[in-house]
């Protein structure tokens, strides 16, 4: 956890092994890191961990700038859109979004998640969310 | 690949969610047909994705789906060879009831030579009232040296990506 943050993830998420790596502009990067929990094919990362990690980012980043905002709606998914863009290794796995559109009630965002590489995601995923 | 039997989902769920990251969920398999194949995401408590309400997060649902999507694929083709999620769209209809066992269906449509069509709905017991509908897209991932370049190729004239 970062200092200060009030970012409380889900059981899921914790379950899962997703800490809260740092802030970059008030948004919250989200990390995994590699082990059985998250193998789908041997030795790589399971296509449902990815997505898992990109909707935690997503709802992480959205709560964020609400709280910002002095706004504590309850999120509720709509839909997700995941890419899998290329074989996630046995390394520790990063995610960050970006509120494309927030509106009053719904939020548009779209999450990447990456390796050692940035430039290179491994994922990405266009998330709409209600809050009610 | 020719000496290898006929993928039966049935028999392969006896030992596919033993470990990684199935087994960590405890998916089970439940029945499939000549197509589809329909699996169950048990109720469990640190799955819950919000702090408040008994319900089941998203994140272990995308997972459930994207685990019953590659079965149907291997349970149509009848062959067991891996296969890479290219794209898989959920969209919620409404949260699972509280401690409720989730399942999900999943039927592939279409295949081709390099990629198959899934589509699916998740419940919470009743078919005809879905949590979730899901639509995705597959690459075949071929490891025979040849058939991948062919592969290859031919994903690379579809859209040009770097299918690694």
């Amino acid at each position: 956890m970062t200092e200060g943050s009030s970012l409380e993830l889900t059981a899921y998420a914790r379950s899962l092994g997703i800490e809260v790596e740092r802030e970059e502009d008030g948004l919250p990067v989200l990390a995994v890191d590699f082990g059985r929990n998250v193998e789908g094919r041997p030795g790589h990362l399971h296509g449902g961990a990815t997505a898992g990690l990109l909707e935690t980012a997503g709802y992480a980043a959205l709560r964020t700038r609400l709280l910002a905002e002095g706004r504590e709606p309850q999120l509720k998914p709509i839909n997700i859109t995941v890419q899998y863009l290329s074989a996630g290794r046995q390394k520790r796995s990063y995610a960050l979004a970006r509120i494309t559109r927030l509106g009053r009630r719904n939020a548009n965002l779209t999450v990447e998640a990456w390796q050692d590489d940035r430039t290179r995601p491994i994922a990405s995923a266009v998330m709409n969310i209600l809050m009610a | 690949m020719s000496e290898q039997p006929k993928f039966d989902a049935g028999e392969a769920g006896k030992f596919f969610f033993r470990g990684g990251h199935t087994g960590w969920l405890g998916l089970e398999y439940v029945v499939h047909g000549q197509n589809w194949v329909e699996l169950k995401l048990p109720w469990r408590e640190d799955l819950i994705g919000e702090p408040d309400r008994h319900v089941l997060a998203s994140g272990p649902i995308v997972s459930l789906m994207d685990m019953a999507s590659g079965m149907s694929i291997w349970q149509t083709t009848g062959v067991f060879t891996p296969v890479a999620t290219l794209d898989l769209r959920v969209d919620y209809q409404r949260p699972a009831r509280e401690k409720s066992a989730v399942w999900g269906r999943v039927e592939c449509y279409r295949t081709t030579r390099s990629a198959a069509f899934v589509r699916g709905i998740a419940h919470d017991g009743d078919e005809a009232d879905p949590v979730a509908h899901v639509a995705g897209v597959f690459m075949q991932v071929s490891y025979d040296p040849k058939k991948r370049l062919e592969a290859q190729a031919e994903s690379a004239k579809t859209e040009g990506r770097d299918d690694d």
